[in-house]
């Protein structure tokens, strides 16, 4: 009997010394501030799987600079009072590493609190890594040195689109249609005057704009395309707003081409596949699933095993292990130690090429890629949504091709 | 041109029917009551996620049957036990009471199903398209809609004129105390309009649930307008709701079609606006911009100059 107790003690013992570095190392938690109910949910929670993913990845393959990486959901229910409130929670609970990526709107309010954060707390720094709020202002006339953006800005990918628009002779009339926001606001301003000096030549018979995630029938806008003329639509349309307008023009039997931003989206190519439009709708994105590099592949079939939907965001592929790589090589995780190695760090990207955080912006240089949506051959292993569809790479722009200049000057720390 | 127009009568027509299917319900509990029922909408979607999770199991024709009756009883039992003991404490309780009701209902569907949208989809048997319109296809769903909101303002509308079960809720609309007086049951009626009310609702949410979006921001999305149809139509009428619904529907698909704005009425004038200052923006603000307001605006505008609406006869 006591023979077996001492075993057991010993036993337990032994787990409590072996636990006990475990317990010693921090937890390097970050908040994801997004949309996790009303309109915005369906994309906020993919976002937060994924970044559930990235963090246990990280965790699985030695950690962040000897820390264990950790998510905290904050629910910012799109709206811009609510996402500061939320983001002073997560400051107040210690963290201090934020990241959100769905509606520039709420992206710039957080810039600007954790800009005036930072300089009324020294010692206590917090940074910002955007992984998807695309408003070219973010890094230009707001840019902060605490903000990193990952994803290439509105501008960049209408330049990339545009360029690709150039070549097809057969667009004659485009119709704008975007979300009443910020945002939406660059995308059309951006089009019409990228358009006017590439083709002159297209008619733009449209010009819309609708509120933000608010619209739940397309069809009045539907019918108005269509007595447009338009053969060809340019949206920045996300989330539900994509779906449903794509599902509307399925209804309503609609036959153009799509330029969009993020038809990718959930509900996207399930309204696509529906309206049987093939190789009809073009997405710009910084990965395509069915691109022949291996890494990526691999890191893609690994990803939907275990999550249950495609990688919609290599972006934040990029920006976790851009922030394991500085806190390796600061070996902290300090924010400003952090920050300082970020800014102008050149890495391999996740779909392969050479990708680098400008230092003069903070924002990020990457390989960007157009596909259409269609049937897929043997040797494209991903389709989307169970369609039987995927995602074929029509066009690459590499980094240099990406860049476009900045106002921004930046105040940087001391 | 004609196309447009054409198109959006439709859509508009669509849209409007399908107000009318809440706002009906609405309405009576509105003016028998006298409750201003702020869960309304989330009986609609209450409608719409048990047309989901049932059809899941049996498909969707039984849903369609089973999910009405059931949220029906469900409203019944509010009005029983719920809104029957908060009435003695006057209209602004039961208000609060139907507030927190709003709340309690949003909490309780996204525990449940979640905050995101679920996978509702459109029956496969009206799955295809009903009739081609300047080449625009007309889902048979959409034509299913219609129909089913058509038939129900006449069944309600043959009820409540030529029944006897009629009689009384009409008689209990205008002279309550009078009917108790004769010896109905008035508690109980209430209780049965509050049912059939909330039924209503859940059918339109059976029915928009794969239409539009099944979520638990659906009441939300729709709840708000539906008061500005129960003014506008006027109290208690059954047949001014149907006709802020029409109108509703109406303008509001017509508003987006419109690229007018100030400026562009101006200059048709021969005025031009002055270019670029703090105001530009207001004059190029074009009438689809503005279109979700529109109604807001018709609800003020409603309350200033009639406010018995189009129809309504009781002065409130």
């Amino acid at each position: 009997m006591i023979s077996r107790f001492s075993t057991m003690f010993c036993a337990v013992a032994a787990t409590v010394v072996a636990a006990l570095p475990a317990a010693a190392q921090d937890t390097v938690k970050i908040a994801y501030v997004d949309p996790l109910s009303g309109g915005g949910a369906s994309i906020g929670e993919i976002g937060l799987k994924t970044y559930q993913y990235l963090a246990d990845w990280t965790n699985a393959h030695g950690g962040i600079a000897g820390h264990k990486l950790e998510i905290a959901a904050y629910d910012n229910k799109l709206n811009a009072q609510e996402t500061l409130v939320q983001v002073q929670k997560a400051i107040d609970s210690g963290i201090r590493y934020i990241t959100q990526g769905n509606g520039s709107a709420f992206a710039a309010a957080i810039e600007e609190f954790v800009a005036k954060y930072n300089e009324r707390n020294p010692g206590k720094e917090v940074l910002f890594f955007n992984y998807a709020a695309v408003d070219p202002i973010l890094t230009n006339e707001k840019c902060s040195y605490w903000h990193f953006r990952w994803d290439a800005n509105s501008d960049i990918k209408m330049t990339a689109l545009t360029n690709y628009m150039k070549t097809r002779a057969n667009i004659k009339k485009i119709y704008l249609i975007n979300q009443d926001y910020s945002f939406g606001q660059s995308v059309r301003k951006e089009a019409r005057a990228m358009l006017n000096a590439k083709r002159p030549d297209i008619e733009i018979v449209g010009d819309e704009v609708h509120p933000l995630l608010k619209v739940t029938d397309f069809s009045p806008y539907i019918a108005k395309i269509k007595a447009s003329g338009a053969d060809s639509v340019i949206t920045g349309n996300w989330g539900q707003d994509i779906a449903l307008l794509i599902k509307a023009a399925a209804d309503a039997g609609l036959q153009v081409d799509w330029y969009t931003y993020y038809a990718g989206g959930t509900g996207g190519p399930t309204a696509i596949k529906q309206a049987n439009l093939a190789d009809r709708v073009f997405s710009i994105a910084e990965g395509v699933p069915n691109d022949p590099y291996e890494p990526a592949r691999e890191f893609e079939k690994a990803f939907r095993a275990k999550v249950g939907v495609s990688l919609f965001y290599p972006r934040a592929v990029n920006e976790i292990r851009m922030f394991v790589k500085a806190a390796d090589e600061a070996k902290s995780v300090e924010p400003t130690k952090v920050a300082a190695k970020l800014d102008g760090m050149n890495v391999t990207v996740y779909n392969g090429g050479e990708g680098f955080m400008r230092s003069d912006d903070h924002q990020f240089f990457q390989p960007m890629y157009i596909s259409s949506f269609g049937p897929i051959s043997k040797d494209q292993p991903f389709e989307e949504e169970n369609t039987g569809w995927g995602w074929t790479e029509k066009g690459k722009i590499d980094t240099p091709d990406t860049m476009v200049s900045t106002s921004c000057k930046m105040n940087r720390p001391s | 041109m004609l196309e447009l127009v054409t198109i959006s009568t439709l859509n508009g027509v669509l849209y409007g029917m399908l107000l009318f299917l809440m706002a009906s319900g609405l309405t009576l509990i509105f003016s028998m009551m006298g409750v201003l029922n702020f869960a309304h909408a989330s009986f609609y979607m209450l409608g719409a996620f048990f047309g989901f999770q049932i059809s899941q199991i049996v498909g969707f024709w039984p849903a369609f049957i089973v999910a009405p009756v059931l949220v029906g009883g469900i409203g019944a039992l509010v009005e029983r036990y719920g809104l029957r003991n908060v009435h003695q404490h006057g209209p602004v309780a039961e208000l609060l009471f139907t507030f927190g009701l709003y709340f309690v209902i949003e909490e309780v569907v996204q525990m449940i199903w979640g905050k995101g949208p679920v996978d509702y989809r459109v029956p496969a048997s009206l799955d295809f398209s009903a009739f081609t319109a300047f080449s625009t296809n007309y889902p048979a769903y959409k034509m299913f809609e219609l129909l089913t909101a058509i038939a129900i303002f006449a069944v309600l509308l043959a009820v409540l004129t030529r029944t006897r079960v009629g009689l009384i809720i009409q008689a209990s609309l205008t002279h309550p105390h009078m009917v108790a007086m004769l010896g109905h049951n008035v508690p109980r009626v209430f209780m049965l309009v509050f049912g059939v009310g909330t039924g209503l609702a859940a059918v339109a949410g059976v029915i928009a649930g794969p239409a539009l979006v099944t979520q638990s921001n659906m009441a939300g999305l729709l709840g708000p307008i539906l008061f500005v149809v129960v003014v506008v139509g006027g109290l208690g009428s059954l047949s001014g709701a149907f006709l802020a619904s029409l109108l509703i529907g109406l303008v509001q698909t017509f508003a987006v079609s419109v690229n007018l704005s100030v400026a562009d009425v101006l200059g048709g004038i021969g005025v031009a606006p002055p270019a670029g200052g703090p105001l530009s923006d207001l004059w190029n603000v074009t009438v689809a911009q503005i279109a979700p307001i529109i109604p807001y605006l018709l609800l003020v505008l409603i309350l200033i100059f009639r406010p018995t609406g189009l129809m309504g006869t009781r002065e409130h």
